[in-house]
């Protein structure tokens, strides 16, 4: 590769970290200004786990995207077997327009929708019903799509005749589907769970307008702290969570190296 | 047996099938219907001419301009950095790539909060600017920050899609090309950029998209009376002064405007394929 090209990813690599990387910086200065760095303290770490907020809304996050993602993860592989054997090529394409929806819409209008149907739910039945519920049903709805995208092509290239000898062999179709076709989707079943997974952790504009002043999770958290003049355990916060994601997608990359090791030597 | 089994599998889509009437078109619903009725319930059309009336329309001018920037900005940034990336071996490539795709799995919050950080008055950059004697340079609550807090945020969305639909590239026809005669700009434009139109297509809209209805950066980054369309819907709907009739109407607008631009984007990447194709 030429020399320029070496440059430039460089530049657009640095405008990308460096603002991460002041950040990580920071959160290790034991005075709490932004710009002079007055000495190594890992003080605003134990300020941010002393700090309750933060602790209920990450455990409020992962209580919600476990919740949303194993929901979604099951309904989303039924309607993907389901919508695969319908016949009406019509109404496919029907099921599939209103799938994208949720995809295409920004995410405003997702949030504004949702909550406007809460909202009218709330003044019917007179109770106050903004919390974990409504934020559950808001993710497993924008969760859907994602784990119907990921489970369809799996259907589509599994063997047509595999349920088919299923049956023949005496399976009834329930069984059939758990013991053949299930394992043949399972890589798509998995990787929309975990796509659901973190999109959910991830969402903070849909969570914002489900949300009540009851349930907050961790975005909504950090948004109502930097709106306000930030204190510097926000750093430590960002610090964590940069380390966390980093660690994960470096365990990750390893893993896939190692199966397509495993890949190349089965074909050998 | 087997219409057994089709009935079985039929039925198995069901579940879904209410849960999207139930949340996804009944939402939709609420938002047209509280778009085209007042505050008492009753059929109208006022939201809309208040709408028109006002400053809205300028807002929906500036959204959609900002975006349009941006987008632009990221592609004219992801397409040369796609281009460079595939030119690196292998191994090189996947991890570049899980570093550029790194800071999108942090929350858009923080990343736009670790940009106010850096550009704040006393930040670092101005610290560095007074110290080398430039003087204190007002970065953050501008324009300009806003278009860079929507390129730092939405760039790996760009870079992404042109740079998975450049890697499975056939890489013959590059050689083809120049076997042929082509220099490298004419195999630059006749070549890759032609087979690349699909993955542009899709980085376009995964930008454009969240740029034009964003509401946090421009709160963060942006001057204090600067609003985007995000802004005036997140006002209207989120404070207690604000309304949903007029919120869900602008909402309503955003969302057709945004359909509108969906379609034609489709339409132009589905010729392109076809005309791909042929070739």
């Amino acid at each position: 590769m030429k020399i320029s090209g070496k440059i430039y990813i460089g530049i657009i690599f640095a405008m990308l970290y460096i603002p991460i990387l002041v950040i990580i910086f920071f959160s290790f200065n034991s005075s709490n200004s932004m710009a002079v760095f007055s000495g190594f303290s890992l003080k605003w770490y134990g300020e941010l786990f002393k700090n309750d907020k933060a602790i209920d809304a990450l455990v409020n996050s992962l209580m919600l995207a476990v919740s949303s993602s194993l929901i979604a993860t099951v309904l989303g592989t039924a309607a993907a077997v389901g919508i695969y054997n319908i016949k009406s090529k019509r109404a496919k394409t029907a099921v599939m327009t209103v799938t994208n929806i949720p995809m295409m819409n920004p995410d405003i209008v997702t949030g504004v929708s949702i909550m406007l149907l809460f909202a009218f739910a709330a003044t019917l039945l007179k109770l106050e019903i903004f919390g974990f519920f409504t934020m559950l049903i808001a993710h497993i709805t924008f969760n859907l799509p994602y784990v119907i995208l990921c489970v369809m092509p799996k259907l589509k290239q599994m063997d047509k005749n595999l349920p088919e000898a299923a049956m023949d062999l005496g399976c009834t179709p329930l069984q059939a589907f758990f013991k053949a076709e299930f394992f043949e989707i399972l890589p798509g079943i998995a990787t929309g769970m975990l796509m659901a997974f973190t999109l959910s952790l991830d969402d903070f504009v849909i969570s914002y307008f489900a949300a009540g002043e009851s349930f907050q999770t961790l975005p909504i958290y950090i948004y109502s702290m930097t709106k306000r003049r930030v204190l510097p355990d926000m750093n430590a916060l960002f610090s964590v969570i940069f380390i966390v994601i980093f660690a994960l997608l470096l365990i990750r990359n390893l893993m896939t190296k190692d199966s397509s090791n495993v890949k190349k030597a089965v074909n050998r | 047996m087997k219409t057994k089994k089709s009935l079985l599998q039929r039925y198995a889509a069901s579940p879904y099938m209410v849960w999207s009437v139930l949340f996804v078109i009944a939402p939709l619903l609420f938002v047209i219907y509280y778009a085209f009725t007042d505050r008492n319930g009753t059929f109208s059309f006022n939201n809309f001419s208040r709408m028109f009336s006002g400053e809205t329309p300028k807002v929906f001018v500036i959204s959609l301009a900002f975006a349009f920037v941006s987008t632009l900005i990221c592609l004219i940034i992801a397409y040369p950095l796609a281009y460079s990336m595939i030119k690196t071996k292998k191994k090189t490539q996947n991890m570049l790539i899980m570093l550029f795709m790194l800071p999108m799995w942090m929350n858009f919050v923080l990343r736009t909060y670790a940009i106010s950080f850096l550009l704040e008055d006393r930040g670092l950059i101005n610290q560095l600017f007074t110290s080398i004697g430039l003087g204190q340079i007002k970065l953050i609550n501008t324009s300009g920050a806003v278009i860079f807090g929507m390129i730092y945020n939405f760039l790996p969305y760009m870079l992404l899609p042109i740079y998975s639909v450049m890697s499975k590239m056939d890489k013959s026809l590059i050689e083809a090309s120049e076997d042929l005669g082509c220099n490298r700009l004419h195999t630059l434009t006749k070549v890759i950029l032609p087979l690349s139109i699909p993955g542009i297509v899709s980085g376009i809209t995964m930008v454009f998209v969240p740029s034009v209805s964003t509401f946090y950066i421009s709160q963060k980054l942006g001057p204090s009376d600067f609003t985007l369309i995000g802004d005036e819907i997140e006002t209207e709907i989120k404070s207690a002064a604000g309304s949903y009739n007029y919120g869900s109407a602008i909402s309503f607008v955003l969302m057709i405007l945004i359909f509108i631009c969906l379609i034609v984007m489709n339409k132009f990447s589905d010729e392109d394929a076809q005309g791909g194709m042929l070739v």
